[in-house]
């Protein structure tokens, strides 16, 4: 009998670096799946963000550049304009895509650039200690909201597929989950369904995955998966919000 | 070379970049230039280029970074406020050793400042700008003809070096139609860049993949790293130096240190004092990075030689490194308006004056 579940090609074989029961890992193997499937490892460009993620280079074997927080989109830009041939996609958290960097993936999303955004909300930062996040929910205790997320003070959680599923230009635009093995089926296709709409030139197309990040919420692994479920996907509600028409 | 043509400055310095083989231009407007982006956006299409106006010269920073980090050849043109801004993406730029090309056509500053010529920005250009141990490799022209060649000559200098190229204009060089033209000579093939260009693996038909970073959290590989880049500014220093004399083979009582469009203004001035019986000596800094440092020396201690001058259109910058060159052994003073008038062949000529008695 051969061998049923490998490690893709596109997966470096390296230790993670990443806490138990983070989503990051999960989410690279699907997006190295993907990029197996779809054969394109070697047209292939990946843009590492600042934050949890940004050493994600050191576990995909193809071409990969690291952004400032925040610039992601606007390093993608440059590459797809000048090299359309290629497969790019960005990977950011929620600090470094609707904090820092929400004037790059708004215009890049508007202007309707061919590339793919992964986004990972986990509704905190996760690199530097936990602190809060513009998705981080309300009432949520965080390092720097010790007494709870003030919404009078700091407003209520960006929803990002909603806000760039509001442009006028066509995009892809779904949100996910990859807490769950059935969650996990439903986001892999979405991302493939990214990628397709890339390789066709369709359009700019999103994939945010509503994530965890046990360490800073400071519960353990199952606990996260619980109260992702009981509080965040109420908010943070899971779907395709947008299609290319 | 090509034939000779009335331009304005800063339609010649978008036309340059695409005569040296550069059809990758992302900018965001800004008085004094944004003549390159609004010329470029009519001609980028004509040559198949690319022209983006980007939603900021942050955006615009990293624009040209991911797109020269996989191995094109890009350039931006921009004033003060927009170089602060994008002197974050400069640092990460420098860091991960892309070869980019940053036109500033300097306006008056600090804060909004004025949108008359200025050389206030000596400082960010040759000291830093963005934060970390980097320099840019800066150049900085005295007329139209003299812009177009430093344009040129940017994009095989940022290859060779795999280091942003600054050109430091000030508004005039922008703002004046000069009659030009654009040297075939000058234009080049990109170098090879397979080694570290994200480029695609295909594109390389290897299966060695790069990786375009800045990150190094291991101190000894950062260090390192920080060596790497210092050899480099080293070499500059050794093979990039440019300057120009201008009454150097005279007997000057009188030295001055001059660029850009100021620098024209004082050899006005030097014909007028020679005329008067004061011969006056001036160098010239044609890279302010690597600066010329040894040239200036030698002119600052010639035997003739009782004082030296920095005349700039800001408050005295660049006389700091013309201090330090001459290392005490002549007084040296500085001159200098920054309001947007350029200072007129008469002041320049008092201010010597002064010093010469
Ligand atoms: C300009 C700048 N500001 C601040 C930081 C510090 N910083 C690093 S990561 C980060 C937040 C990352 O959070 P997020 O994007 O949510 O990703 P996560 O770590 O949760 O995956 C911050 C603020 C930085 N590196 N650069
Ligand atoms: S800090 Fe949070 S986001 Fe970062 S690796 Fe740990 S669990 Fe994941």
């Amino acid at each position: 009998m051969g061998k049923t579940f490998t490690r893709p090609k596109s997966l470096a074989e390296a230790h993670t670096h990443y806490c138990p029961g983070c989503t990051h890992g999960v989410i690279h193997r699907l997006i190295a799946e993907v990029i197996d499937e779809l054969g394109i490892s070697g047209k292939t460009v990946g843009i590492a963000p600042v934050g949890c993620a940004v050493l994600a280079y050191n576990y995909f074997t193809f071409d990969f550049q690291e952004a400032a927080h925040g610039r992601a989109p606007a390093m993608a830009t440059g590459i797809k304009r000048v090299r359309p041939d290629l497969m790019v996609f960005t990977y950011q958290g929620d600090g470094d895509l609707a904090s820092i960097g929400m004037g790059e993936i708004v215009h890049a999303a508007n202007r309707g650039e061919k590339f793919t955004t992964i986004f990972v909300n986990n509704t905190v930062y996760g690199m530097t200690g936990g602190q809060m996040a513009p998705t981080t929910m309300p009432g949520q205790k965080t390092t720097t909201s010790p007494f709870g997320r003030n919404v009078e003070d700091c407003g209520m959680p960006i929803k990002m597929a909603e806000l760039l599923s509001a442009l006028e230009t066509p995009g892809y635009i779904t949100r996910q989950t990859v807490i769950r093995p059935k969650y996990i089926v439903k986001a892999k296709k979405a991302i493939k369904k990214a990628f397709t709409y890339q390789m066709e030139n369709r359009c700019f197309s999103m994939v945010e995955l509503v994530s965890t990040c046990p360490t800073n919420w400071g519960m353990s692994p199952i606990d996260a998966v619980k109260w992702t479920e009981e509080k965040l996907l109420p908010y943070y509600k899971l779907g395709e919000y947008k299609e290319p028409v | 070379m090509g034939k000779k043509v009335l331009m304005k400055g800063n339609e010649a310095i978008g036309e340059a970049a695409i005569r040296a083989g550069c059809l990758n231009y992302f900018a965001y407007p800004i008085t004094p230039q944004s003549e390159v982006a609004e010329y470029l956006s009519r001609r980028m299409p004509e040559v198949g280029g690319v022209f983006l106006q980007g939603e900021s010269e942050v955006a615009v920073a990293y624009m040209l970074f991911g797109a020269s980090a996989c191995g094109e050849r890009v350039f931006t043109t921009s004033s003060s406020p927009g170089i602060s801004l994008m002197s974050e993406g400069i640092s990460y730029i420098a860091g991960a050793q892309c070869p980019v090309v940053f036109v500033n056509i300097i306006r008056g500053g600090p804060g909004l400042g004025g949108i008359l010529p200025s050389q206030g920005d000596y400082f960010q250009a040759t000291k830093g700008g963005g934060h970390g141990d980097y320099h840019l490799l800066v150049m900085a022209p005295a007329s139209v003809q003299e812009a177009v060649e430093m344009v040129m000559r940017a994009f095989p200098l940022a290859e060779k070096y795999r280091n942003p190229v600054m050109i430091l204009g000030d508004g005039l060089i922008g703002q004046m139609m000069e009659p030009v033209e654009f040297p075939d000579h000058l234009k080049t093939e990109p170098s090879n860049k397979d080694d570290w260009a994200t480029s695609g693996m295909d594109h390389r038909k290897s299966n060695k993949r790069n990786l375009v970073k800045s990150l190094y959290l291991d101190p000894k590989v950062l260090n390192d790293q920080n060596l790497l880049l210092k050899s480099k500014y080293d070499q500059m220093k050794r093979e990039e130096i440019l300057y120009e004399g201008y009454n150097t083979d005279a007997d000057y009582k009188v030295l001055i240190v001059s660029y850009g469009t100021m620098s024209r203004v004082c050899r006005t001035a030097i014909d007028l004092l020679k005329a008067q019986g004061l011969e006056v000596g001036m160098l010239r800094p044609q890279t302010l990075f690597p600066f010329p440092e040894k040239a200036v020396r030698d002119a600052a201690w010639k035997e003739s030689c009782k004082a030296v001058i920095s005349i700039e259109m800001s408050m005295g910058q660049m006389v700091e490194d013309v201090e330090r060159c001459v290392q005490g052994r002549r007084p040296v003073e500085w001159y200098g308006k920054c309001g947007g008038d350029v200072p007129t062949p008469e002041e320049v000529m008092d201010a010597v004056r002064k010093i010469e008695k």
